[in-house]
């Protein structure tokens, strides 16, 4: 027999974090059962700004803050302070130029990711 | 004891599943377990039960509410037989993954085709690699037995799976047999209040289950499910005692009868161990030393508790009422070979494969199977491993 | 193996063999012996020949193989005489039951029968004046009692009537009829 009795999956339960129990490098005894996730929002965590070859820029001068930008952004990548356009979340934002194709006063660029060092009011830390 | 009744399989099956009470009944008729089902859907119409009872319009789609029902933390059900278990097929092997305790009989009945509604066990063994508990039940008293303690096993914290309680059908299903049934009492505090420890409607606990494996964390979680198994042995064995207490009728892995000095042995599951110990008796009568070894459950397979109990013998057959199609015989000589190959005791297992289709199996079958052994044993040799029992050849 | 009494019931979809032997294995059970009931089921068509099994016995029954050498057979319709397998395995001592307006030896010869013992009751009858329509199988458990006296029939009326009255609850006619059935079956029963 492979392993002792009692079920080895519930050694994990009570240990707080549990999200940081589903992690590839850990062995199956110290994951949650059966792939439970058990703290919401966690997408958080995975960061898909890597996926990105083109990155939006923004130039503060055209924008009118319709936030027409913020409606159509599907990673939910614009974020907005105080009803008004403040930053991309480059963190998560995949480049797809969604924004810079809605945007009615050309206020977004879309550009490689080596052609220009980053402005000064952008990625912010989401939290 | 004065609780002794005539029921039958079926009803005493709706009767467990009455004083169990579950949250949730999901389920769709089907022959031979439709009595089941339409038994208990009185008791929810006369208000008998609290339970929510989900007509549905598939098997599909009832292991599928029964998922969605034991999620959210229901104690949940559901029952079928045959080519409703095989609809079932793909939702069983999700409720076993996600690790849900839904407790459900099982009328056996062939699959189709050629089409036949009789009993055999290929519906069952059609799902012994799904990661579901199976139970099985020689008769009434059993099957309803088994309904109680399945719900303990399954939603034990060691195991948390689906568990399959098996019964004949018609053999055992529609036939009118003695038991004793417990109180209502005795049942409401042997199954206890079920407390899940995380489920889908726990708003303060927020919780996502079913989630997408990819090949960095399936083959781990599927190892979980193998420890899950693991340790149902051990549960299954104690809440089998724990039952003895309040029922009288001792539970583990396996039965065995007349078994301990004997050199011949059968191994069968269901009703058939019963037929099997009629004609044990009467062959000892004649001097012949001679047991059955009836497994309860098949899937976690007792292979210790198997290979024990047949040391001391010379010879065992095996009797499937199933077939594989491997061309070396049914799914339970597979295993019970397997069990025995570490002994290295030199006994000779052949198998039988017998009954499918409901055809009837014969006490004289069951003796001539005693008397091919005997054979085995006095000439030390095996001719046929696998043999067709009842078969017109 | 304990001694365990086999019956075997001949009759035709929708005549109540099956009802039949379920209610005597209720009966027989609530009074204290161990029983099982159960039909050989077939294509279930009315009119098509069925059979349904007991057994008896005073200790748990463990085997549930269909019943190949009863030794009672009941026959809940007299077309079956000649077409059915009626004698087949039962030895010799055997009682057969028959619902017929025939006699005893009359049976026996349809039957070609050198042994055993013939009972015949006109089950139709009885039920139609009874009950009110041809249900031939609640007076034949009458006949039973009288045949085998393995019951006393008292104690049998009594606990078939707690079986009526608990399956026709809203039909108090029908339990009076059937309870009466049972007794006439049991009063006009021929034996050689």
């Amino acid at each position: 027999m492979t392993s002792g009795v009692g079920n080895p999956c519930n050694k994990n339960f009570g240990q707080g974090r549990r999200t940081k129990a589903i992690n590839s490098d850990l062995p199956w005894k110290e994951l949650t059962k059966a792939g439970n996730i058990y703290e919401p929002g966690n997408s958080n965590s995975y960061e898909t700004g890597d996926w990105r070859t083109l990155k939006p820029v923004w130039n503060e001068e055209r924008c009118i803050h319709c936030l027409i930008c913020w409606r159509y952004c599907p990673d939910a990548s614009i974020i907005v302070t105080n009803e008004k356009f403040d930053s991309f979340d480059y963190k998560h934002c995949k480049g797809c130029g969604i924004c810079a194709n809605v945007c009615p006063a050309h206020a977004i660029d879309m550009i490689t990711e080596e052609q220009q060092p980053l402005k000064k009011k952008e990625a912010k830390k989401d939290e | 004891m004065n609780n002794r009744v005539a029921l039958t399989g079926n009803e005493a099956v709706a009767q467990a599943m009455k004083q169990i009470n579950p949250d949730v009944v999901a389920a769709y008729p089907i022959t031979p377990q439709t009595e089941i089902v339409q038994f208990f859907s009185n008791f929810v119409n006369n208000g008998q039960v609290d339970t929510e009872f989900v007509a549905v319009e598939s098997e599909h789609s009832a292991m599928s509410a029964a998922v969605g029902a034991a999620s959210a933390g229901a104690r949940t059900m559901t029952a079928t037989s045959s080519q409703g278990l095989a609809l079932m097929f793909e939702v069983v092997y999700i409720a076993s993954a996600m690790r849900l305790p839904i407790v459900f009989p099982v009328a056996n009945r062939a699959l189709s085709g050629p089409i036949n509604i009789h009993c055999d066990h290929s519906d069952a063994m059609g799902l012994t690699n799904s990661g579901v508990i199976q139970l099985f039940s020689e008769n009434a008293q059993e099957a309803y037995d088994n309904m109680i303690q399945a719900v303990r096993i399954a939603e034990h914290p060691d195991v948390l799976l689906p568990v399959m309680v098996n019964l004949d059908g018609f053999i055992t299903s529609h036939a009118l047999d003695i038991l004793e049934v417990l109180d209502d009492e005795t049942v409401k505090n042997f199954v206890g209040i079920y407390n899940p420890e995380e489920f889908l409607l726990d708003v303060k606990n927020p919780i996502s289950m079913g989630n997408l494996d990819m090949y960095d964390f399936y083959f781990e979680h599927r190892r979980q499910q193998v420890a899950a198994m693991e340790a149902a042995k051990k549960v299954i064995e104690d809440v089998g005692k724990e039952f003895e207490k309040v029922s009288g009728r001792p539970y583990g892995l396996i039965e065995t009868y007349k078994l301990d000095d004997a050199d011949m042995a059968v191994v069968l599951l269901n009703s058939a161990a019963g037929s099997a110990k009629g004609v044990v008796d009467e062959l000892r009568a004649k001097g012949m030393k001679v047991g059955v070894l009836k497994p309860r459950a098949f899937r976690p397979f007792p292979f210790e508790e198997i290979s024990t109990a047949l040391k001391g013998v010379k010879a065992v057959a095996v009797l499937d009422r199933a077939e594989t199609f491997s061309t070396l015989g049914g799914p339970m000589f597979a295993d019970v070979r397997a069990a025995l190959y570490d002994l290295k005791n030199d006994i000779k297992v052949i198998n039988y494969v017998y009954g499918l289709g409901g055809r009837d199996l014969r006490l004289e079958d069951v003796e001539q199977v005693f008397n091919e052994l005997d054979e085995i044993v006095k000439s030390g040799k095996t001719d046929k491993v696998v043999n067709y029992l009842g078969l017109r050849e | 193996m304990a001694k365990v009494l086999e019956i075997r019931w001949h009759g035709r979809g929708g005549q109540g063999a099956k009802t039949a032997a379920l209610m005597l294995a209720e009966v027989v059970a609530e009074m204290g012996k161990y029983v099982q009931g159960f039909p050989e089921y077939g294509p279930e068509r009315m009119g098509a020949p069925i059979l349904a099994f007991n057994r008896i016995s005073d200790e748990k029954i463990h085997i549930h193989s269909n019943v190949v050498n009863p030794e009672i057979v009941i026959v809940l319709d007299a077309t079956l005489l000649g077409k059915a397998k009626i004698t087949q395995g039962v030895g010799e001592d055997g009682i057969y039951i028959i619902n017929t307006t025939k006699t005893p030896s009359e049976v026996r010869e349809l039957l070609g029968l050198d042994d055993g013992k013939l009972f015949t009751v006109d089950a139709n009858q009885i039920s139609l004046e009874t009950i009110g329509r041809v249900i031939p199988n609640t007076p034949l458990m009458g006949a039973f009692v009288k045949a085998t006296n393995l019951l006393p029939f008292d104690e049998f009326f009594d606990k078939v009537r707690g079986q009526l009255s608990k399956k026709f609850k809203s039909k108090p006619e029908v339990i009076e009829g059937n309870l009466e059935a049972i007794k006439r079956a049991y009063q006009e029963v021929k034996s050689e």
